[in-house]
């Protein structure tokens, strides 16, 4: 496969990935903070083709769940209620990305609830939770590694760019940032922020957040990719035939950033993801009742939970496709960058 | 005046007291005369026989603070304390009567203002120093001492004017009061009678809050019950050993505790306690969750588990009450304006699912409350107070008629809106340590989406939770939770005066703001000095229905005392109050052919 073929192959598993992450709403049976009470830490159901009697049917069904009596999370299969599995069903309200209003749902069942992956303790369907807390948390992944890439892009090229004391300045500033013990000081810094933070803001702050705390790595790459660039031997002509800074940077200088700048993206997004991840568990990130992977995870906190229930596991094991495809994604761009390198 | 425990605010004052009944299996008090020993006027305890010897080893959840009886506050500190001290009379927790301890009897005169208390003979400190009437003296005038701040001395405070003590000789006191005392001698539960001839240097020369540190040497520190001090290794354990001067004996007349030793090992966290557990590193633990409950179900070897029934803890929902004039943000004077309206309370109240509370956070372990006396206390509970279903219907007509009104939100939700157009938004404070009121809160949330009110819950770390109630102030809404130490309302004295510094809502205020608040003020000090079971049940049951009808807190739900002991040990009967395992201690023993030597 050539290296074109190879980096297309991977952005068409990423983009639909990010696809049915984006229109969760569709593919979501359910709205994620609808609780059933009735039904708390619900196994995953099984879909049936073949009925009691044997029979086989074309369309999947399955049996909705009955609590055992006297129990708490103790269910049984209803196996007199075969419930057949609706595909394009009307169902909860939702925006298709954020714009669109629709209330149709890729599959759902009339009279009874079709939890995929279980419930989790307020009986709200796993499923949808994984895919709408997948919004936050590549969101964030994404936004933070932009808010990174432009940082580490500036500081690394005024760095490179002009050297000498400024060059010294930004320097030991990035090994500051990189010495820093980051995790205890966003745990303090929660201490002195507002009491209640809206879903939204505690968003925009874990995406500032995540975003300034690692643009350390990206600066210094980039200030060797700057400092090798400007002694480039058309960038010494441009220059002696008086091409100002402004002009040097833009058309000579940046362009050859911009592989480095792809690869690390490739390679921050999925570490940011788990950024986000780290701190919702740790309860720093978008608050109860929303979704993230972070904060679903943050339910095996709980010792009984950890021992009793094991698809609230499932969020961690969503995430491996998006790591694995960004990995893909990753060393596709090397090679598609440096082609003979790699020969 | 608040007892710090597993982010519960645990309420203090109520040592004395205790009325409900409980469980069977509670062991009674048989006067057996002592043939061998006539000098020792020794205590004789039903029960199964047990083998002596043995240790057990239990979990707290930190370490005590101190082990001395007189300032103690925080949970480990009472409980260790309570294996190491006794009381003139003590309250049976099994059966909540009380029952006569280092007193032999107790008279009281026909107009009960003298109880006349007579010391058993021949009793020794931990230390082997006999005890006579000159160290309940000594005892009392610290605890009365305004300058030791003891946490007691309110309670030895009865019609404006301390209790007086007098020595009659050196086995008889007389006990003095300035008004009829309602709750009678269970005063003297949980008032541990000191040795004068340990404390009375330091107590003379001011030193009092530099005794009964942990790392005292076991020699300097004494008392009068089932263990004494035998060795404190910081942030791992503290370890008692068997008091071999203690005064009670079996029915076969073997002295008591049959136990060795006593471990409290320093386990921090609920999860990790039953981790120990399980991998048998401690015999016992109490204050379960429904949760490890039935994860310690599941997988049974070798311990028994026990639901007790329910405790006397009650968590609830409350709004932020305080009169905030001055430095009041206009954000949160805006929101008090709901707050303050009895029918924005009340609706809240009508839209809890108290019934999924219970359901999904105590996995039906536990019971609903409208009231703030649970079901577990049966003597005190007010069954008048209606057990109101849901209704989101009554709580809209209840908002309705308060002025509020809906409009349709962005999403297409109803948003509730105030007489003014404000949108009803708050945030319900809650303890991040206390997995279970985080579950109520989100569940509150859900319950109170469904009116129109958008609210958010915020789990803060617990201490600067009480900070943010009990001195900023800055808060909307709480959820928390309070733990009698007894049944009788005395114990909740300061949460329901105006003026009690755990009047949550609206704490120590001046003058009552509210007229129920006074009427609530004027019925408990009455029921204070009334003797009569039925008068004082009549006032305290008119204290609950103004409670249900104003509001003030949202009683939510109150779990289930669950706990759990190795197979090996005997006489384990828990109580649905505190210490919920280790009330019989002296009792505990360790069955034959368990062998735990060598850790």
């Amino acid at each position: 496969m050539t290296e074109r073929g190879k980096l297309a192959k991977w952005l068409v598993v990423l983009g639909a990935l990010h696809g049915v992450i984006a229109c969760a709403g569709f593919f979501a049976p359910y709205d994620p903070l609808e609780q059933d009470r009735e039904r708390p830490y619900a196994p995953p159901m099984k879909l049936h083709f073949r009925d009691a009697q044997g029979r086989f049917h074309t369309r999947p069904f399955f049996y909705p769940l009955r609590m055992r009596e006297g129990s708490f999370d103790q269910y049984d299969e209803d196996i007199v209620r075969a419930m057949p599995l609706k595909f394009f069903a009307d169902g909860s309200n939702y925006k298709l990305l954020g714009l669109v209003p629709s209330h149709l749902h890729l599959f759902g069942a009339s009279r009874a609830r079709i939890c995929l992956l279980g419930t989790d303790g307020y009986g709200r369907d796993q499923f949808s939770r994984i895919l709408y807390g997948g919004q936050v948390s590549l969101l964030a992944g994404l936004l933070g590694a932009g808010v990174t890439l432009l940082f580490g892009l500036g500081i690394g090229t005024a760095a490179g760019y002009y050297g000498g004391w400024r060059d010294e300045v930004l320097m030991r500033l990035t090994e500051l940032f990189l010495a820093l013990p980051w995790l205890y000081m966003l745990l303090g810094l929660r201490a002195f922020l507002p009491l209640s933070l809206s879903p939204l803001e505690a968003f925009l702050l874990i995406v500032i957040v995540i975003g300034l705390v690692g643009w350390a790595r990206p600066a210094r790459l980039i200030r060797g990719v700057v400092l090798s660039a400007k002694e480039r031997d058309f960038v010494r002509a441009a220059r002696g035939f008086g091409a100002p800074d402004g002009y040097l940077l833009l058309r000579h200088v940046l362009p050859e950033t911009s592989s480095v700048l792809l690869t690390q993206a490739a390679i921050l997004i999925p570490q940011y993801v788990l950024a986000e991840m780290t701190l919702s568990f740790l309860g720093l990130g978008v608050p109860e009742p929303q979704a993230s992977w972070g904060n679903l995870l943050a339910n095996l906190q709980q010792y009984s939970v950890l021992m009793s229930y094991w698809w609230m596991y499932l969020p961690a094991v969503a995430m491996v496709p998006f790591f694995l495809g960004y990995l893909g994604l990753a060393s596709a761009l090397q090679e598609w960058a440096n082609p003979h390198k790699w020969k | 005046m608040r007892n710090f425990k597993a982010g519960s605010i645990h309420n203090w004052r109520l040592l004395s007291l205790l009325l409900v009944v409980a469980c069977g299996a509670a062991p009674t008090m048989i006067a057996v005369p002592q043939l061998g020993a006539p000098k020792e006027d020794l205590l004789a305890l039903s029960g199964e026989i047990g083998r002596p010897g043995g240790r057990l080893v239990v979990s707290l959840r930190a370490e005590p603070k101190t082990l001395d009886p007189v300032l103690a506050t925080d949970a480990p500190s009472r409980e260790v304390i309570a294996a190491m001290q006794a009381d003139l009379v003590h309250i049976n927790r099994a059966t909540q009567l009380t029952e006569p301890a280092l007193a032999k009897s107790v008279k009281v005169s026909s107009d009960g203002l003298q109880y006349t208390v007579t010391l058993r003979q021949g009793l020794r400190f931990s230390d082997g120093k006999p005890l006579d009437a000159d160290d309940v003296l000594f005892t009392f005038r610290v605890y009365l001492d305004e300058s030791v701040h003891s946490p007691q001395r309110d309670l030895l405070i009865v019609g404006g004017k301390p209790i007086n003590v007098r020595k009659l000789d050196a086995r008889t006191l007389v006990f003095e009061f300035a008004k009829p005392y309602g709750v009678g001698d269970r005063v003297f539960d949980g008032l541990a009678i000191l040795p004068r001839h340990l404390l009375e240097k330091p107590y003379q020369e001011g030193k009092m809050e530099q005794i009964g540190m942990l790392s005292t040497p076991a020699n300097q520190w004494a008392g009068l019950g089932p263990f004494r001090l035998k060795e404190y290794v910081a942030g791992q354990r503290l370890i008692l050993e068997r008091n071999p001067y203690y005064w009670k004996t079996d029915t076969k007349g073997s002295r008591l505790p049959y136990l060795d030793e006593l471990v409290f090992l320093f386990v921090p966290s609920a999860d990790a306690q039953v981790l120990r557990f399980q991998s048998g590193d401690t015999d016992v633990i109490s204050g379960l969750g429904a949760e490890n409950f039935s994860v310690l179900s599941r997988q049974k070897t070798g311990y028994t588990l026990a639901d007790a029934g329910p405790g006397l803890e009650y968590n609830f929902l409350f709004f932020n009450l305080n009169d905030l004039s001055g430095k009041a943000a206009s954000e949160l004077a805006k929101k008090q304006r709901w707050f303050r309206e009895v029918r924005f309370r009340q609706a809240v109240s009508a839209a809890v699912d108290r019934e999924a509370l219970v359901r999904l956070v105590y996995q039906g372990r536990g019971a609903a409350l409208w009231g703030p006396v649970t079901p577990g206390n049966r003597r005190w509970v007010d069954a008048k107070i209606a057990h109101q279903p849901r209704s989101l219907d009554q709580a809209r007509q209840l908002l309705r008629e308060a002025g509020f009104k809906w409009t349709s939100g962005a999403s297409g939700d109803s948003a509730l809106l105030d007489a003014e157009g404000n949108p009803v938004e708050f945030s319900i404070l809650t303890s991040s340590s206390n997995a279970d009121r985080m579950k109520m809160s989100t569940l509150i949330q859900d319950d109170l989406k469904q009116l129109g009110m958008r609210v958010q819950v915020v789990p803060l770390e617990f201490r600067s939770l009480v900070d943010r109630v009990m001195q900023t102030k800055e808060y909307d809404a709480c959820v928390l939770g309070l733990v009698s130490f007894d049944a009788d309302p005395n114990s909740d004295m300061t949460v329901w005066l105006s003026s009690g510094g755990t009047h949550l809502w609206n704490p120590s205020q001046a003058h009552p703001a509210t007229p129920w608040e006074s009427e609530i003020d004027r019925l408990m000090e009455e029921q204070l000095t009334v003797t009569s079971y039925e008068q004082r049940k009549r006032l305290y049951d008119r204290v609950q229905e103004i409670l249900a009808e104003f509001q003030p807190m949202i009683f939510l739900a109150s779990p289930n005392i669950l706990v759990a002991a190795r197979n090996t040990i005997g006489n384990f009967h828990p109580a649905v109050v505190e210490s919920y395992v280790l009330w019989n201690v002296e009792q505990l023993y360790v069955r034959s052919g368990a062998g735990r030597s060598g850790r």
